[in-house]
């Protein structure tokens, strides 16, 4: 028993946030999104990186890593609330290397795991970036499928640092636990927008003061602040056990998927509108970056289903185990 | 990551499930007084299997079980429906104390007796005005001669009504920081000046005491530590008190989790969208509790201390313990208001978790400041 990250996924972790705090600071989203338009230096350099291919096996191209790794890079992505399409191409590629045929493996996975082609995931009414996609991984409840020459009907969402789209197209079948994978990854994403919003603001309520002293002094709002991190440790914790899970325990990914689902989406909105509120008037600005941050945990809760329908799968999986003990 | 277990644990925990499965063990009783009964029965049962206190080193009678091995035993043992042993506060918090501050004399007088249950300790630290403030301690101990003469009140002792000795914190040097003028007595329960007034909580029952203390006689070699450096050898006893028993709250709120899901599954209200969301919350909560203090026993093993998450655990689970007997209490219907029942008795009793041992807000302020960073709270 051992809940920790090796000291190579550190190193990735580590890494990737130094590359991201560099490459992609807030200014750079803040540009990409008031421009609606991705950062295209900043993914021909991940590229480069070969982070599409992270979790896609050497054969097809890729660096061999697994569900955990990806997870920790999603993280950082999230922490960076980076304008790049990387998210739903190294998640689709993951689980098109663990969940698909070989025909589907051989035929999608050198595109994605290099970077020459994208890939977009989401929902039956709601899909991160489809336009220009290669194909797309849909996940509808407890399925998944592959939905190939996607034909792409883009919309504006509020969050403007990511494309979003409903897709048509033929769907073939994905194998079990692709949905799952799925949710796991944008859980891990999660994480990272939920410590970035953690972080900012307690730098913030250390600083700003209010009647003479820092407004972390007030419990009203350092109270927050720590629930702030309960809910973040939640995510990140729910994360990383789903991404083992997806690797290493079959027989456990549903759950643990539909934890890492309820934690992170719950987690997502109150920790980003928690960041809004406890920075005051200044946090509801256009000039403050916190919304930026709340806009993204809005649509990846959605992309996740949402907390109810995970906490209802919750509570599905338990009575179908105690009724099986019975 | 590695969330299965490593050989050496699988087989810690096929010696004790082999164990637990012969034994004979009694359903659980609705109440802190039956429940007694029913713990000190099974601790004699615990000690001649030589399971009683697993973390302690072998020279001790211990079985020197690592962190997670303890954790496994704790698991194991609510599983198996067992209680938990008798003198925890004993077995948990003065032994290690003792363990770590104490002279080999104090080691050989006290430790065997904690084992067996056949010297029960209670620990004397809470006073009215030193809850959350605990080194706002004002129970005095004066020299006299060879001894000390202690005067003061503490309340919240449990199991002081049936204690031979006392985990005794006071204040030896009124001229120092408040911190810095603390000693740590082990003190003799059974003597004149020692009055001992059950405090009798919302349940009906009387977990808990008041300590009066009269000019009560400590000889010098029951000093634990050194004079004056009570607050360190205290902060010993409290570290311990945040870990050890997690998995085994965990598993039990579990256990009692998948009783409601049962029960409500029966009555067919998992139909209904709202019951099963609040349960499927419940679920949430009660795994990630799990998740936590897996992550917390790795973050002990490897760097020696918990991590952000081990802060977290203990307020995780008296508010999800509470939320779970609300909810047990609000689908099962009045039985579960029945005087007497467990669902009631567990209703009344989550009142003390978001307290006992640290109350939620102070906990939150610990957070805020060690974890976060943030400046004292006002």
């Amino acid at each position: 028993m051992h809940f920790d990250l090796t000291d190579d996924q550190k190193e990735i972790k580590d890494v990737a946030r130094q590359l991201l705090a560099s490459r992609s600071p807030m200014a750079k989203v803040r540009e990409a999104a008031e421009a609606e338009r991705y950062d295209e230096a900043l993914w021909t350099e991940l590229v480069e990186l070969a982070w599409p291919g992270i979790a896609v096996s050497e054969e097809h191209n890729g660096q061999g890593l697994g569900a955990v790794e990806l997870a920790v890079l999603l993280e950082e992505l999230g922490y960076a609330c980076a304008a790049t399409p990387l998210l739903s191409t190294a998640t689709a590629a993951s689980v098109i290397d663990a969940c698909g045929n070989d025909d589907q493996r051989s035929r999608w996975l050198p595109g994605l795991a290099t970077g020459e082609q994208t890939a977009g995931i989401g929902t039956p009414t709601l899909v991160a970036d489809a336009e220009g996609a290669a194909v797309v991984v849909l996940v509808d409840g407890d399925d998944a499928s592959l939905v190939v020459e996607p034909e792409a009907e883009p919309f504006q969402s509020i969050d403007p640092t990511r494309r979003y789209a409903t897709v048509r197209g033929r769907a073939e079948p994905l194998g079990a636990g692709a949905a799952d994978r799925v949710r796991a990854a944008i859980a891990a994403e999660v994480a990272g927008i939920c410590q970035r919003a953690l972080d900012v603001t307690v730098e913030y309520v250390k600083e700003r003061k209010q009647f003479g002293v820092p407004v972390g002094s007030f419990q009203a709002v350092s109270h927050r602040c720590v629930q702030m991190l309960m809910h973040t440790e939640s995510a990140r914790t729910a994360a990383y056990y789903a991404a083992w899970a997806a690797d290493a325990d079959a027989g456990r990914l549903p759950e643990a998927a539909a934890l890492a689902a309820a934690a992170a989406a719950e987690g997502a909105i109150e920790v980003t509108g928690s960041a809004i509120q406890a920075h005051g008037g200044i946090g509801f600005t256009w000039e403050a970056d916190l919304h930026w941050l709340y806009k993204r945990a809005q649509l990846d809760a959605a992309l996740l289903g949402g907390a109810a329908q995970a906490r209802r799968t919750l509570t599905r999986l338990t009575a179908a185990t105690l009724e099986v003990a019975r | 990551m590695d969330l299965t277990y490593n050989e050496a644990e699988l087989a810690f925990r096929d010696e004790l499930r082999a164990w637990f499965s012969e034994q004979e063990i009694e359903p659980e009783e609705a109440g802190h007084d039956a429940e007694y009964a029913r713990r000190l029965a099974f601790h004699r049962a615990l000690v001649s299997g030589g399971w009683a206190a697993v973390d302690w080193p072998e020279e001790y009678g211990g079985r020197g079980a690592t962190l997670m091995q303890s954790a496994i035993f704790y698991e194991e043992l609510t599983r198996s429906g067992a209680p938990l042993p008798v003198n925890v506060l004993g077995i948990l918090l003065a032994a290690p104390t003792i363990m770590r501050w104490g002279t080999p004399d104090q080691k050989d007088r006290f430790l065997h007796p904690i084992l067996t249950a056949e010297e029960i300790w209670c620990q004397g630290f809470s006073e009215p005005d030193a809850g959350s403030d605990f080194a706002s301690v004002k129970t005095r101990a004066v020299r006299d001669g060879d001894d000390w003469l202690i005067t003061g009140q503490k309340v919240w002792t449990s199991e002081a009504q049936i204690a031979k000795w006392c985990m005794l914190v006071a204040r030896t040097d009124p001229d120092v920081a408040k911190h810095k003028g603390l000693t740590f007595f082990l003190m003799d329960m059974e003597q004149e000046g020692v009055q001992v007034v059950p405090l009798r909580q919302m349940t009906g029952e009387s977990e808990f005491n008041e300590l009066f203390l009269d000019n009560v006689r400590v000889p010098a070699e029951h000093v634990l530590g050194g004079v004056g450096d009570g607050w360190k050898v205290a902060l010993t006893t409290l570290m311990n008190e945040r870990s050890g028993l997690g998995i085994s709250l965990q598993v039990t709120l579990r256990q009692r989790l998948d009783g409601v899901i049962a029960a409500a599954a029966e009555r067919g209200l998992l139909e209904d969208t709202a019951v099963a969301e609040r349960l499927g919350e419940l679920c949430q909560r009660t795994e990630l509790l799990r998740l936590l203090a897996y992550r917390g026993l790795t973050s002990v093993e490897k760097y020696g201390q918990p991590g952000p998450e081990g802060s977290l655990t203990k307020w995780l689970w008296s508010d999800t313990n509470q939320q779970l007997t609300q909810c047990a209490a609000d689908l099962l219907g009045t039985s579960a208001l029945r005087a007497g029942s467990q669902p009631a008795y567990a209703l009344l009793r989550s009142r003390g978790n978001s307290i006992e041992g640290g109350t939620t807000e102070i906990l939150k302020n610990i957070i805020a400041e060690r974890v976060l960073g943030l400046p004292k709270a006002r």
